[in-house]
């Protein structure tokens, strides 16, 4: 939480007057709505959240045990902020903004203690900073004026902050400061530093909404094939529990063509971030080589964490997300999930005993799940130029049950869809999105790209596949029925076309060295090779050749090592010509 | 430390008491009866003036007159190496008739969240020697599997044998550290299971690294609150400051929750899905985290939380939060068992989430996981024929499908069912997975690689299979 600028003179002091869980209520307290306070001896983190008579009511980030009424309450009389600027890569955060790292130092244990405070960027730390404006130029709010080299990935921009008016330069410095130093003074007596801050529950502002026509290109065949997301877009993921959420999410922030990965591990599992912060610092970003870690941020309030704190984690990572966006990075943003973020909305409306909507939820679940995601997109920034953040939340429906209030609120919104099946999963079949059930609204405008950058035949090249899937899907309930021998020749072709799509294309080993990534051009021909396959099967068997012999050939079955091939071209042009070849041979 | 006669309510499990101080919220409450019972109970809700109290023992004989004293702590557990062989009731007081425990320190049991920066992520193989664990959904040092089973399922015989069986390979050969302290922690089992976990730890041994905590059936259901979170806290002193290998079963967690509802239900709150409260995820998150390894710590601590499904239902509100927040599950399967399989596992819904980093080369074998997922894939597709079967017969299906058939009857016949006594090796389990394999025609196991099969794949399987006889 922001501690940079915090001023030390309190407004107010209030006592408290009662505790039950996260939910602390305080007496002649002078604050507003979303203050931060701190409250009791210790002096715990809070935020007001309800104001009635002279009554305040807390949401306390922290443990409450051993807080008792009569206890002081300090108001800061600043809304819940973070600090923004050089330092928020390569850095692991909890729900709000505090360094674990740095907790770690100070509590100088490895379990979380109380009333430890940390500022979210290193204040002490000098950085290069070097001047984009000159002194007489004219800028704007959002303007950059200077550069920082972050991490080896990220070249910070300091920007005039929003709230500024802006004006003419009036002194640049150059050189080492600590974020905190003036750099860059206007005329009108502005002072810009590398660091600024802003309350989490507001969007930053940005110009206008564009459609985004460039899909984030996850290196995922099922993602990118069928069911893209584009840059600046909005995806939900929902899974039961074991459907493989976290990985998918993980693959996400792993491969992505982001600039910039925001990942909040919002109310899930401790060992799952442990993962993430022992993994991403080996893993090479697919796009510069260098560590993953140097463009992510790492959010985690883990599900023992605070409950409050759970609740605000997703607000604080969107606004680190938006504060990117506005130098002009594609960021990406994963929130696994937000049906805990939802539980932490409700735990809280319940503790204050306000009159719940559907299955407990509060009324306002589904205006607080709109403004979140609309935070999301691809926008024109104040500074020219433009910038996007694309939102893929998981949800977690309680028993597999995606008619609950969170996923439905959710699906309403988003345009992209990746349903999770727990049967695939069971079978192993990852990633297990379900290809009936899940769609993307982008399909269309990100055509245009993949024929571009792709191939020109992709829209039907994707189409035929989707066609067979379908077609497949209907013939399986018959096979339930009767068996598959029961077909017609040309269907059970189908069906074993069917399962080579299945098998060698939509499954995707994460595990796998090769196989983890698969670029935009790699998806694509192994469709092709696919649908050599079945374009020469079919001519077969109009030649009159029966099923089995077909199905049959030894290059068949090497369908299903294209994903793992490490010199993939050869391996799909040697699979191409062998079927032409042994199919050919049969008749 | 002040004592008051201002009881105003009482109601279920809960007491209302006035006071003129202010008192913390969780704090440890002492109530005296007129007949000098001392109850123990713990502030829920503190207002000015006015305290709600759960009273872990139950508010019977409890009136108007009785005096209520604050503590002025949250409650603790008095921790020490020498509780291991004690056993203590469901609060933690001794109940073996042994000396009195001598505590090193008192720790706090709401037990504090491990920073995440600070864990180290957990990839020890646990060995426990049952197939369709260790081969399908590996147990590593700092998970926390539950078992997921339902009445009448022998769920405490598997959590027995893993108790058992558990090592961690390794360290056998330096013939050190092998073994798990244990601690068991009971909530509202009968005396009859109780009895059962009692006579197999004593039968062999295993009392001695073990500390038991047992609140039965007929105890008070409140104290079930507390007794996961005593077990708890002693299995993070033992682990984190002794360093132990700790494994914590915990039985039923079931029943934890049932009391869960009941005092939520005291307190008047809004209930969440089916009566349980809305902050049971998080309630539940604050037990099942405290697993996992600390870097720069030797001991670690896993947990094997047990819970009965009611009506076998997976999508109940206690699976389903428990699902996800554990790493994976354990599934007992009722039609299983009912053929006779030991342990009745169903794999195809069990799953570890911790698996994929436990196992391969260096830790297991480098088949290992290329193995398991073939043998999911081929067990699902063998098990989505029988119901093919059902309706047209055996004889309708092509020789590819029977040959599936056959390998999901094998694989629940020889590789599941194995008995609760025999202990096998993971080498033992893979090649018996190899053996179960190689009944597939090779150009089926598209989950392998191409070098590992040709490693192990047994080409003139009837050959072997006379020998196997």
């Amino acid at each position: 939480m922001s501690q940079a600028e915090q001023t030390e003179t309190v407004d107010e002091d209030g006592v408290i007057e009662s505790v039950s869980g996260p939910v602390v209520t305080a007496t002649d307290l002078d604050a507003r709505m979303n203050d931060v306070v701190y409250v009791g001896d210790e002096g715990l983190m809070g935020e007001v959240i309800e104001i009635e008579g002279n009554l305040t009511t807390i949401q306390v980030y922290e443990e409450t045990s051993g807080v008792g009424p009569g206890e002081p309450v300090e108001n800061t009389g600043e809304p819940l902020s973070v600090d923004l600027g050089p330092g928020m890569m390569d850095s692991i955060y909890d729900g709000v903004q505090r360094p674990l790292d740095v907790l770690e130092d100070k509590m100088g244990t490895a379990f979380l203690d109380r009333g430890v405070d940390a500022p979210g960027i290193d204040l002490e730390k000098e950085w290069e900073f070097e001047p984009t404006v000159e002194e007489g130029d004219a800028v704007e709010p959002g303007d950059v004026v200077g550069v920082v080299e972050e991490t080896v990935t990220i070249d910070h921009k300091v920007m005039v902050p929003p709230d500024y008016e802006g004006g003419e330069v009036a002194s640049v410095e150059s050189g080492e400061f600590t974020v905190e130093e003036t750099v860059v003074e206007l005329d009108n007596g502005e002072e810009i530093q590398m660091h600024q801050e802003w309350p989490v529950r507001e969007a930053r502002p940005a110009g206008e909404k564009e459609t985004p026509t460039e899909p984030l290109v996850t290196g995922q065949r099922v993602q990118d094939g069928l069911f893209p997301l584009a840059k600046g877009g909005t995806a939900a993921i929902p899974g039961p529990f074991g459907s493989g959420k976290t990985v998918t999410q993980q693959q996400l922030a792993k491969w992505s063509d982001a600039d910039i990965v925001v990942y909040i591990g919002c109310g899930e599992r401790g060992n799952e971030m442990t993962e993430v912060i022992e993994d991403f610092p080996e893993l090479p970003d697919p796009q510069t080589g260098n560590p993953l870690m140097a463009r992510t941020c790492l959010i985690a309030n883990t599900s023992n964490m605070p409950v409050a704190a759970r609740e605000s984690c997703i607000y604080t990572g969107i606004t680190i997300a938006e504060y990117y966006r506005d130098m002009g990075y594609d960021v990406a943003l994963m929130a696994d999930s937000t049906s805990r973020w939802a539980e932490a909305m409700r735990e809280i409306s319940s503790r204050l005993e306000e009159m719940p909507g559907e299955e407990g939820y509060p009324a306002y679940l589904a205006a607080a799940l709109s403004e979140f995601y609309e935070r999301a997109g691809k926008f024109q920034l104040l500074g020219g130029g433009e910038g996007s953040i694309s939102v893929v939340g998981a949800v977690s429906p309680p028993g597999g049950d995606f008619s609950e209030p969170v996923t439905q609120n959710t699906l309403r919104i988003v345009k992209t869809f990746w349903a999770l099946d727990a049967d695939l999963a069971e079978r192993r079949h990852f990633p297990s999105i379900n290809w009936n059930e899940s769609y993307s609204l982008y399909k269309d405008q990100l055509d245009p790209w993949w024929t571009d950058n792709v191939a020109g035949d992709w829209a039907e090249t994707r189409q035929w596949a989707v066609d067979v899937l379908d077609e497949e899907d209907e013939l399986q309930e018959i096979v339930q029925l009767v068996g598959k021998d029961a077909l017609p020749e040309d269907q059970q072709l189908t069906l074993e076309v069917a399962r080579y799509l299945r098998e060698a294309w939509l499954q995707q080993n994460a595990l796998h060295d090769v196989d983890t990534y698969c670029e935009p051009e790699k998806t694509y021909r192994m469709l092709g090779a696919i649908q050599t396959f079945n374009d020469e099967a079919f001519e077969a068997l109009d030649a009159g050749v029966p099923p089995e012999e077909i199905t049959d050939v030894d290059a068949a079955p090497k369908l299903n090592r294209m994903g793992t091939a490490e010199e993939w071209e050869e391996f799909i042009d040697e699979i191409e010509n062998d079927l032409k070849e042994q199919l050919r041979a049969l008749y | 430390m002040k004592e008051y006669q201002t009881i105003t309510e009482i109601s279920g499990p809960l007491v209302f008491a006035e006071v003129d101080e202010p008192v913390g919220y969780d704090e440890i409450v002492e109530i005296e009866t007129e007949d000098g019972r001392t109850l123990r109970g713990q502030v829920l809700e503190s207002s000015e003036g006015i305290v709600s109290i759960q009273v872990f023992e139950g508010t019977g004989g409890i009136d108007r007159n009785a005096s209520v004293r604050f503590l002025g702590e949250t409650m603790k557990m008095p921790v020490t190496e020498d509780l291991l062989g004690r056993v203590l009731d469901g609060s933690g007081n001794p109940i073996d008739g042994g000396p009195e425990i001598v505590p090193d320190k008192r720790q706090d049991i709401v037990g504090k969240a491990i920073n995440p920066y600070s864990r180290e992520y957990p990839e020890e193989f646990i060995q426990t020697g049952v197939s369709a664990i260790d081969g399908m959904n590996t147990l590593v040092r700092g998970q926390k599997l539950p078992i997921f089973s339902g009445s009448g399922l022998p769920h405490n015989e598997l959590a027995l044998q893993i108790a058992r069986q558990a090592t961690v390979p390794e360290e056998d050969e330096e013939g050190e550290g092998s073994e798990f302290a244990v601690i068991f922690g009971a909530m509202g089992i009968t005396q009859e299971e109780a009895n059962e976990f009692m006579d197999d730890f004593e039968r062999t041994g295993a009392l001695e690294r073990s500390v038991v905590f047992m609140n039965l059936a007929d105890d008070p259901a409140v104290e079930r609150q507390v007794t996961p979170r005593l077990a708890l806290t002693t299995a993070e002193y033992l682990a984190f400051e002794k360093d132990y290998h700790v494994l914590v079963i915990l039985t039923d967690m079931t029943n934890y929750c049932e009391a869960l509802r009941e005092i939520g239900a005291a307190r008047e709150e809004v209930p969440g899905r089916r009566g349980y409260p809305g902050y049971m995820y998080t309630d539940l998150a604050q037990l099942y985290e405290r697993a996992g390894r600390i870097e720069g710590k030797e001991g670690s601590v896993t947990q094997i939380p047990i819970l009965t499904m009611p009506g076998d239902d997976d999508t109940h509100p206690i699976p389903d939060l428990t699902g996800y927040i554990t790493e994976g599950q354990i599934m007992m399967d009722r039609d299983l068992n009912s053929q006779g399989i030991e342990p009745p596992v169903n794999v195809l819904p069990s799953l570890s989430r911790l698996m994929d980093d436990g196992i391969g080369e260096g830790l297991t074998r480098e088949d290992h996981g290329d193995v398991s997922d073939q043998m999911y894939a081929a067990y699902a597709e063998g098990e989505d024929l029988r119901d093919l079967v059902n309706i047209v017969g055996r004889e309708a299906l092509s020789e590819r499908d029977n040959k599936f058939l056959d390998f999901a009857d094998r694989f629940e016949a020889e590789f599941v069912q194995q008995g609760y006594d025999t202990n096998r090796s993971i080498d033992d389990t893979l090649e018996l997975g190899w053996d179960l394999l190689s009944d597939l025609p090779k150009e089926e196991l598209n989950r392998i690689d191409e070098e590992l099969i040709a490693e192990h794949y047994r080409e003139d399987e009837s050959a072997e299979a006379v020998q196997a006889d």
